[in-house]
């Protein structure tokens, strides 16, 4: 019996136990059980972590049950451990139990606690069996699951009509992206005959033959293609794009990204453990899971590098003029999630998992913050009215300061201590993300150079809004409310404390973990395969068709020899070969964006109009959002509610109940009248029917036999 | 054979004659007094006949006087549903003759007596002896039609009945009489020897439609089903549930046995109006169900219906087809009865209530009855898993493999619409405001009679089903 499931299961008992608990024993027990439970299963994924990853590399598939066993379909329950889905229960698992933990204080005054706990534990089991699925239907059970889970507490406060719209338009949005996510798993179904990771990623690496369902013929897996919407196409390019469009519908890349910004109705845990931490860091995970596919697909790569730096960039310039804090931290999320899909899909996938496990820390921190200042400025979340808050929040001014020189990037470039860049995680992380991107662009790979353009900017901007938020909110004069200032809320020590460890984290995660996620000399050992490498497979390949197709296997080995796989393989590129500016420019971006908000918010009125003056078309077009949310109510959803209305006044109404079920009630009450009429109680009328009735049948005999007869 | 072996095999009907004759002359001398024991005695014997039948092996079938009747597994199966049928027909009346001033000992004799003409009928393989016994059952019936004296509705329903049954009766007589005029014989067996002659058989099929229509009056399926809703209103009440059950399975098998054996070779000549009864009366079941508000009329109604959707098996005019009549009618009889003991007990202080809007909020009133009355009205509009949807399912499986889809669809699209009246009493019972709770004490017979069929609906026949269809299809295979 091992104890590995525990893992996965504890904070399911917590979802079960939380509501008949809070009933019998009241909600302090319900919250205390299931935070527990998620603590016990934080402590385990760190055991876990040390076992699998940092010690002698030990992974390994535990199964638990099979799922699906239909014709040659065959699905498991199962957990897949090693060190990638390691890496994932750590994050999952450590930031669930601080936001219970903090949500004891924060959801103290707003009541139904109960529900919520039981909603977070059962986000947290959705999002554990996601990561540690070994195959592409569980995978699919656990997206499906942070999806619901992420509806439900979006949605928390059902009474309030524009957290009901935002949990909808959350749901809407993502069912694009999982549709497309469907259609890749059936295509990978439908190409391997299964959907195990082991046997999907074997047959690439072997570049085996692979005989599409229903097909007579093969061909080697890379060179396949299929026809879909009549075209042939390169069949991994399109379960590779397919995959990546359910992988921007859950991380709110570009054109999948509105729902985001709206999920901040929720309460403010649930927006930095589901909409900051964990589940928008699922399409990431999946980029990497599936780095067979992307890196055997270079199109889709490109695909996934494009998106991933145009959202980087929009989010962050959206940022620039939020006035909610929620909402731009929100942004912020949208742009680093874009930070790290850039990264993937140049081929640095170490880089995407170290940036998205920094990431989780100071991005937690700065949510769980604002919700500190949120409690305290009595539910106001304007920063434009706050200010001085410093003075009545002095501890959560620190952490909130700890978490925006990580994000913005504070560290010292070229400075290496114990083999490790010297500064904050953001800035190890967000660097060696930059510097891949580069070091793939300067090798040709599509789009990365573009990325690493745009990611400056993009830094130079998350620079700008992050001290625009720290100063607006925390320096400077009071510009709230007479009584708000006097009698700021209490912001209990619950909500601290949990704090402590995200800032921790915030500061050192990225030198305590850098060797070991992208260091060169260390990472090959700590992934231990989880990725693929287009080296560690060339001999299989070589096995499994020597001549014939070797030709292109190298033109896809060429740029992934030096880049793919581990990122390490990059970095340590990087500090050889790109130039020192590449080093520092992340650094100047950050102080590129930094001076000027200083600049602007420290001196004078910080309200006063600046560089982009209200009503100008910048302005507009920022403050719009770039009019995404517009554009898509144009162009979709008006029509889809014409489309509605039609079909339901004129299709639905008129016709189908016109004809149908009222037209059937309407003819079906008539003639039960009339039918009921015929019954009038008089005797001769009765037999007189039946004499109908006979006269009727022989008549119908008679000329039945009548015409047959002759 | 000789006269002894004869009897042998006519036992249970023999025990049912001279124990009918007993018990009257019993109860002449006991007087009034004897109502209840007799009553007893009575199922008792019917119970007893019953078992005969069960215990009694018939082999590949005995034909007793010279081709009058026969005894095989297809009578045996009938009889012991009739018999048992009838028995608790007897059981469930108990209290209510009692609370009724009804109490009289003539009336379980009069029920041993119809049964008894039953027995008769679904073993009569002649005209004659067709008609003899069913006048035998008719006869009875009549009079407990209008056993209530008393009451202006109960005398009206027995006398529309008696009147209208020999108009059918009559109907059936000239057609038999044309049959025997075409065929030279009374007995099944020549019968269907000329018939598959060939030739010229139209005189033959001119006496099938009427002996259809006779039939067809006993089975009450329309057209000519216009006394059911008047008599099921008017008679007492377990005369109703009496009526609903034994007489109709009784006579569904005469009608099986009449179209099986002797005209099987006519089939293309009564299968299209066999058919078009079944529509008829599916028609008429559904539609007029909607507008009742009277349960006992609504039930009448709901038997035309079901007699529709047991036609749609006849039609089929195959084995098959056969058992998965004898399939529907067993479940329909055991589920009728069921109903018909949840409507005896409807009963408040100051006496019985029949109508639909008494059971308005049953459920919070008495909940264990809401419950056995939704399992059985659900049976009967055919909702899976329960009973009555195997029933139709049969129906309709046997008439595909005939192919008849378009009866089996029109058979579907039926108890869709008759679905709707049903689910109403149920919506009635379940979301209406409570009415007056009925009274509580209502006897261990009606409770048990309910709870059993709703059982039987519900796990039961999951597991019974297997070996009702085994019965089902033996009892089919010996009239082909």
């Amino acid at each position: 019996m091992t104890l590995e499931p525990l893992v996965v299961f504890l904070p399911l008992f917590g979802a079960i136990l939380a509501m008949p608990l809070g009933r019998a024993a009241g909600p302090k027990a319900a919250e205390i059980a299931s935070t527990v439970l998620v603590g016990l299963a934080a402590v385990y994924a760190w055991v876990l972590f040390f076992d699998v990853a940092l010690g002698e590399p030990n992974p390994r598939t535990i199964r638990l049950a099979t799922w699906f066993s239909s014709g040659d379909f065959q699905a498991d329950w199962a957990l897949r451990l090693d060190t990638l889905s390691a890496v994932m229960l750590v994050v999952v698992n450590s930031v669930s139990f601080l936001v219970h933990w903090y949500s004891m204080g924060y959801m103290k005054e707003y009541g139904e606690t109960p529900r919520f706990f039981a909603y977070l534990s059962l986000f947290t089991f959705a999002m554990l069996t996601l990561v540690t699925a070994d195959n592409f239907m569980q995978l699919f059970f656990g997206w499906e699951g942070v999806g619901l889970a992420s509806y439900l507490l979006i949605g928390f406060w059902f009474k309030k009509k524009s957290a009901n719209d935002a949990a909808i338009k959350a749901f809407v949005v993502n069912r694009v992206g999982d549709f497309g996510f469907a259609l890749g798993i059936l295509g990978v179904y439908y190409v391997f005959g299964s959907v195990e990771f082991d046997t999907v990623f074997s047959v690439i690496a072997a570049d085996g033959v692979a005989i599409p369902y229903g097909m007579d013929t093969g061909a080697p897996v890379r060179e396949l293609t299929v026809s879909f919407l009549g075209h042939d196409w390169h069949a991994l390019t399109v379960i590779g794009v397919l995959l990546f469009i359910g992988a921007m519908g859950k991380s709110a890349q570009l054109l999948l990204h509105t729902w985001l910004p709206d999920a901040m109705e929720g309460p403010t845990p649930v927006s930095a453990l589901i909409h900051a931490a964990t589940m928008v860091t699922a399409g990431v995970f999946l980029v990497c899971r599936c780095s067979a596919i992307y890196e055997n697909a270079p199109d889709a790569a490109a695909l996934v590098t494009i998106v991933g730096a145009l959202t980087a960039f929009f989010a962050a310039s959206v940022g620039l003029l939020q006035d909610d804090i929620k909402k731009v931290v929100a942004y912020s999320t949208c742009s680093q999630l874009g930070y790290m899909f850039f990264a993937a899909g140049a081929g640095a996938y170490g880089a995407a998992m170290f940036h998205l496990f920094t990431h989780a820390f100071f991005k937690a921190l700065l949510f769980l913050g604002s919700g500190a200042v949120i409690i305290a400025m009595h539910h106001e979340q304007d920063i434009k009215k706050m200010g001085g808050v410093k003075d009545l929040l002095p501890f959560t001014h620190i952490l909130m300061l700890i978490g925006t020189i990580s994000i913005t990037g504070l560290g010292i470039p070229g400075l290496y201590l114990f083999g490790a860049p010297f500064g904050t995680a953001g800035f190890v992380s967000k660097d060696v993300i930059l510097e891949s991107a580069f070091a793939a662009g300067e090798t040709g790979r599509a789009f990365a150079g573009a990325a690493f353009t745009l990611g400056l900017m993009a830094a130079v901007m998350t620079a700008f809004y992050s001290w625009r938020l720290i100063f607006l909110t925390f320096w400077g004069r009071s510009r709230a409310p007479e009584h708000v200032r006097k009698h700021p809320h209490h912001v209990p020590d619950s909500m601290m404390i949990p704090l402590v460890p995200l800032a921790v984290g915030a500061l050192v995660a990225g030198m305590a973990f850098y060797g070991h996620f992208v260091d060169p000399a260390k990472s090959e050992k700590f992934w231990n395969g989880a990725f693929y490498s287009a080296e560690a497979h060339a001999p299989a390949d070589d096995e499994a068709h020597a001549g014939e197709s070797h030709a292109p296997a190298d033109v896809h080995a060429a740029p992934a020899e030096s880049h793919d796989g581990d990122a390490g393989a990059h970095h340590e590129e990087s500090h050889h070969h790109v130039p020192g500016w590449v080093l520092w420019a992340p650094f100047l971006a950050m102080l590129a964006g930094a001076l000027p908000a200083a600049f602007h918010y420290l001196r004078g009125d910080p309200l006063r109009p600046g560089l982009l003056r209200p009503g100008g078309l910048v302005h507009d077009f920022l403050k719009n959002k770039w009019y995404f949310d517009e554009i898509y109510d144009f162009l979709l959803v008006r029509p889809a509610l014409a489309i509605g209305r039609f079909l339901w006044k004129e299709g639905d109404g008129r016709t189908i109940d016109g004809v149908g079920p009222d037209g059937l009630a309407a003819t079906v009450a008539a003639g039960a009248r009339r039918i009921v009429r015929m019954q009038t109680g008089y005797m001769y009328h009765y037999a007189f029917v039946m004499l109908v009735g006979i006269a009727l049948f022989v008549t119908y005999v008679l000329l039945r036999l009548a015409g047959g007869g002759q | 054979m000789g006269v002894f072996e004869t009897l042998s095999f006519f036992v249970p009907e023999l025990l049912l004659a001279v124990g009918a004759m007993a018990l009257l002359i019993a109860g002449v001398y006991m007087g009034e007094r004897s109502a209840r024991p007799i009553a007893l005695a009575s199922a008792a014997l019917l119970l007893a006949a019953c078992v005969i039948v069960l215990l009694t092996p018939v082999g590949g079938g005995q034909t007793l006087f010279a081709g009058a009747f026969r005894i095989d597994a297809f009578s045996s199966f009938a009889k012991a549903i009739v018999f048992a049928a009838a028995a608790v027909a007897i059981l469930m009346s108990d209290r209510y003759l009692a609370g009724e001033q009804l109490g009289r000992f003539e009336y379980p004799v009069l029920i041993v007596l119809a049964a008894f003409g039953m027995g008769l009928m679904v073993s009569a393989t002649d005209l004659i002896a067709l008609y003899m016994a069913v006048e035998t059952q008719s006869l009875a019936l009549y009079i407990l039609a209008a056993f209530n004296r008393d009451s202006r509705r109960s005398t009206e329903a027995g006398l529309k009945y008696f009147v209208l049954g020999a108009l059918s009766s009559g109907l059936l007589l000239y057609g038999a009489s044309l049959i025997y005029g075409f065929a030279g014989s009374t007995r099944f067996d020549e019968i269907a020897r000329v018939a598959a002659m060939g030739g010229d058989n139209l005189g033959l099929a001119v006496g099938l439609v009427f002996l259809i229509a006779g039939l067809a009056f006993k089975v009450s399926a329309a057209p000519f089903h216009m006394w059911t809703p008047d008599v099921y209103e008017g008679a007492p009440t377990p005369v109703t549930a009496f009526f609903a059950a034994a007489p109709k399975f009784a006579a569904m098998a005469l009608f099986a046995r009449a179209m099986s054996a002797p005209f099987l070779e006519l089939i293309d000549d009564w299968r299209p109006i066999i058919a078009i009864i079944a529509v008829a009366s599916m028609a008429v079941g559904a539609f007029s169900a909607i507008v009742q508000t009277n349960i006992k009329r609504l039930m009448a109604y709901s038997s035309i219906g079901h007699m529709g959707y047991a036609l749609i098996g006849l039609a089929a005019g195959t084995a098959e087809g056969v058992s998965s009549v004898l399939i529907y009618m067993a479940i329909y009889v055991v589920m009728t009865v069921g109903t018909f003991a949840c409507i005896l007990m409807m009963r408040r202080r100051g006496g019985m209530t029949e109508a639909i809007a008494d059971l308005s909020g049953l459920s919070q009133t008495n909940a264990p009855f809401a419950l056995i009355l939704t399992v059985l009205l659900f049976s009967l509009a055919g909702v899976p898993p329960l009973a009555g949807f195997f029933g139709k399912w049969f129906v309709f499986f046997a008439a595909v493999n005939a192919d008849l889809v378009w009866l089996a669809a029109i058979g579907a699209v039926m108890s869709v619409i008759s679905a709707y009246y049903y689910l109403r009493v149920v919506w009635i019972m379940w979301f209406d405001e409570p009415a007056p709770a009925f009274e509580r004490e209502s006897g261990p017979v009606l409770g048990a009679a309910s709870s059993i069929s709703a059982l039987l609906m519900f796990p039961g026949l999951v597991v019974f089903i297997g070996a009702l269809v085994a019965a089902a299809e033996k009892a089919a295979a010996s009239l082909f």
